[in-house]
């Protein structure tokens, strides 16, 4: 097995023949958490929906491995089933279907690609209510509709609760902070937090400096016009937050 | 973009099995093919009915034949040859069986099958059961239970032998010969059917529920339902359908008429799966319906709830006719249509009666080549204050080659009317199928579960044990149906 969680190599994709990642490589051990920032356009977002497997793009160059498989040539479904999951920008909204019974179908199908039997409806809901309490969700979201009517902050809260759920090995964060309150942005730092260990590692995507001062990042990249322009430590992303992208910009567009 | 790859899931979950499609081979007793007042004598006399009943049969042949075919749906109806349909075929019946040992066990395997085990239904669950086959009403069960309570749950042509003035009291008195051409036709010939009347003040303690399966080949089926509720009386109705699988179309054209007295209520349910044909239409059944009931007693209500998902062509517009002071019609409704099937289906919901309230739930779901159509009609009379109607219609579509439409008629006569509709169309959005792709969930159990989400509210009117059922159908009809 690989000495890395992720390894991308080279990846290079678009969207409708527009290409926006231009050879990005990546390499991520377990228990660490990366940062990715970078100007609006940047490919950010595009980089976290290839690596899921959001079908509206289309790779076309490069590799990216999962704990040492190849990531690209499994569907979303099973990408989830090996240890992904994205914490969306913008989770949608599906209209009469319960979380419960939303979540339920999710860990069941991750279950089944293992060849466990279906969990017991007693065990799942004891689930639901402990990892319910690490995002401090209140138990009216069982029966709620699937981000339905759900404010910027519980949607964000939401989306850690099912991370909490499905207990991935690698997590991507696409702008977890956008849209929330200081209160929310703790409580869910708080729960990636506490979900972090060991084996599993998380990369958070992010335009501020805010979100890192609650999840420490080992390390800080920097993406511009679709590839790594720049890494770092921690003080990458203070140096930022201070100078601004201007810098960075320069020096690449003058190279 | 990926409309090939989306078509496939279409294609592939379109293709889910029709499990009833199986014929079972029970001795029928089959009439040639044809229809004239020869042939209605001949019904008429193998039911040894009274006079008065061949009247009212050869009343409305005579007036079916004037009658043009109707061409108002929103439907493409092939011709229809009503010469060349057989209308009387029953499983032969050596004696009226006494017990479950009579019955012919091809028969009795055949609702085996179909997950109606009779003989377990009667001793076990709180269901009485009343089975038509080919026209014929071959079992009810729980019968002397109900005789206990004065409830009478039997076959239509028992009804005619037992409670003759009953029947023709009812008869005719909600669906007239005279209403529409499948209401004359199945007027003139209808076979057999299922017959309720609750006494004044009595709570039907179980589910009522007939399921009618057609079996022989180049037969039509053309049963008639008559509920009467009196007074301060309650009570559930259940009915389904499946059909063998054939190439030749096959016509069902029933009527089920329903009376509610004062402050009495009736709830009908119908979970309509007649075999839809194959993917490229042929075959099927042609489900043309006359439902409507009369909410003659003040503070009286009907529920209809329906699930169709299958038949070649429907067309069928389960009613109210709010006569009572204060009376309440309502109507919630899925519409499942896939590969080449069509649907016209809503409901008329006619204020009468002063205070009446009305509530319409309309879900149409397309997906395939198929056509799905709402059709409703909000009336209120010049005479009726206060009237209130609520009516919803949403529409989801799953391809994009399918259609939805909408086709409601709101003919409001006194102002203190307050009506309402809301309508939606939706697609099932690709954002939502990749959330639940990223979240594990296939395409394919990520839309039953999008489907059974958009259904819900309907579904959840269902009683308990036909809403299980009517979920699983969604999904067989609908399996990963995107595009």
């Amino acid at each position: 097995m690989s000495e890395f969680l992720l390894k991308v190599n080279n990846l290079r994709a678009g969207i409708d023949g527009k290409e926006i990642l231009r050879g990005v490589n990546l390499e991520i051990r377990p228990g660490e958490v990366h940062a990715i920032m970078g100007p609006n356009g940047s490919g950010k977002s595009t980089l976290s929906g290839v690596l899921a497997g959001d079908p509206r793009f289309t790779v076309t160059e490069g590799s990216a491995e999962l704990h040492g498989i190849d990531l690209l040539d499994l569907s979303p479904e099973d990408r989830s089933h090996e240890g992904l999951f994205l914490s969306f920008q913008y989770p949608v909204e599906i209209p009469g279907v319960t979380m419960v019974n939303f979540m339920r179908a999710a860990v069941n199908a991750k279950r089944k690609y293992f060849g466990e039997p279906p969990m017991s409806a007693a065990d799942f809901l004891k689930m639901m209510r402990q990892k319910r309490a690490i995002v401090e969700l209140d138990n009216k979201l069982a029966s709620r509709s699937v981000n339905e009517g759900f404010s910027g902050g519980e949607k964000k809260r939401n989306e850690i609760f099912q991370m909490a759920v499905l207990e991935p090995k690698l997590s991507i964060l696409d702008e977890t902070d956008s849209g929330l309150d200081i209160d929310a942005l703790r409580i869910v730092a708080g729960g990636v937090n506490k979900l972090r260990n060991e084996s599993n590692a998380t990369i958070v995507i992010t335009h501020y400096q805010r979100l890192l001062d609650y999840i420490k990042p080992d390390y800080v990249h920097i993406l511009y016009k679709g590839r790594i322009v720049h890494s770092g430590g921690p003080e990458l992303a203070l140096e930022l937050e201070e100078k601004g992208y201007d810098w960075i910009k320069q020096e690449t567009d003058q190279q | 973009m990926n409309e090939n790859k989306e078509n496939k899931v279409i294609t592939d979950a379109t293709e889910g099995e029709y499990k009833y499609g199986f014929t079972s081979d029970i001795d029928t007793d089959i009439i040639p093919p044809g229809l004239s007042e020869d042939v209605i004598r001949f019904i008429s006399a193998k039911k040894h009915e009274p006079d008065w009943l061949l009247d009212f049969r050869l009343n409305a042949y005579r007036h079916w034949l004037t009658l043009p075919v109707p061409q108002w749906a929103h439907l493409t109806i092939p011709p229809i040859d009503y010469q060349a349909i057989s209308y009387y075929a029953a499983p032969v019946k050596r004696n009226t069986p006494k017990s479950m040992d009579e019955v012919d066990p091809a028969l009795v395997d055949t609702f085996n099958r179909l997950g109606i085990p009779l003989e377990e239904q009667k001793v076990l669950s709180g269901m009485a059961v009343d089975a038509v086959m080919d026209s014929v009403s071959v079992k009810t069960t729980h019968r002397e239970r109900l005789a206990e309570l004065g409830i009478i749950f039997c076959s239509f042509s028992e009804a005619v032998r037992e409670y003759p003035d009953l029947v023709r009291k009812y008869l005719g008195k909600v669906v007239s010969y005279r209403d529409n051409f499948y209401a004359a036709l199945n007027s003139a010939v209808f076979s057999d059917g299922s017959f309720v009347y609750i006494p004044k003040g009595v709570r039907c303690p179980m589910e009522l529920s007939t399921y009618f399966r057609i079996n022989a080949a180049g037969t039509g089926q053309f049963e008639r339902t008559l509920i009467v509720a009196d007074d301060d009386s309650y009570v559930s109705y259940l009915e389904g359908c499946t059909a063998p699988m054939r190439d030749e179309n096959q016509l069902h054209a029933a009527i089920v008429e329903i009376i509610v007295e004062d402050r009495a209520e009736v709830k009908y349910s119908t979970v309509q799966n007649w075999y839809a044909g194959d993917a490229e239409g042929r075959g099927g059944i042609y489900n043309f319906v006359t439902k409507r009931g009369l909410c003659r007693g003040d503070y009286s209500k009907l529920s209809w709830t329906q699930v169709e998902t299958g038949s070649a062509i429907t067309w069928k517009y389960p009613s109210c006719i709010l006569a009572g002071e204060g009376s309440v019609g309502e109507f919630y409704s899925v519409a499942v249509t896939n590969r080449m099937q069509q649907a016209d289906t809503g409901t008329k919901m006619i204020h009468i009666g002063s205070n009446s309230r009305s509530t319409i739930v309309s879900k149409g779901i397309s997906a395939g080549h198929s056509q799905n159509s709402y059709r409703g009609l909000v009336k209120v009379d010049k005479n009726a204050e206060g009237c209130r109607n609520y009516t919803q219609c949403d529409s989801l579509l799953l391809s994009s080659t399918c259609g939805a439409h909408t086709f409601p008629v709101i003919d409001v006569a006194n102002s203190s009317a307050v009506v309402e509709h809301e309508a939606t169309t939706s697609k099932i959005s690709e954002d939502q199928i990749f959330y639940c792709n990223q979240r594990g969930i296939p395409t394919e159990e990520a839309v039953a579960l999008i489907v059974n989400g958009y259904a819900k509210e309907v579904m959840n009117k269902l009683p308990m044990e036909f809403a299980v059922e009517a979920q699983k159908l969604l999904e067989i009809t609908l399996e990963g149906s995107v595009g």
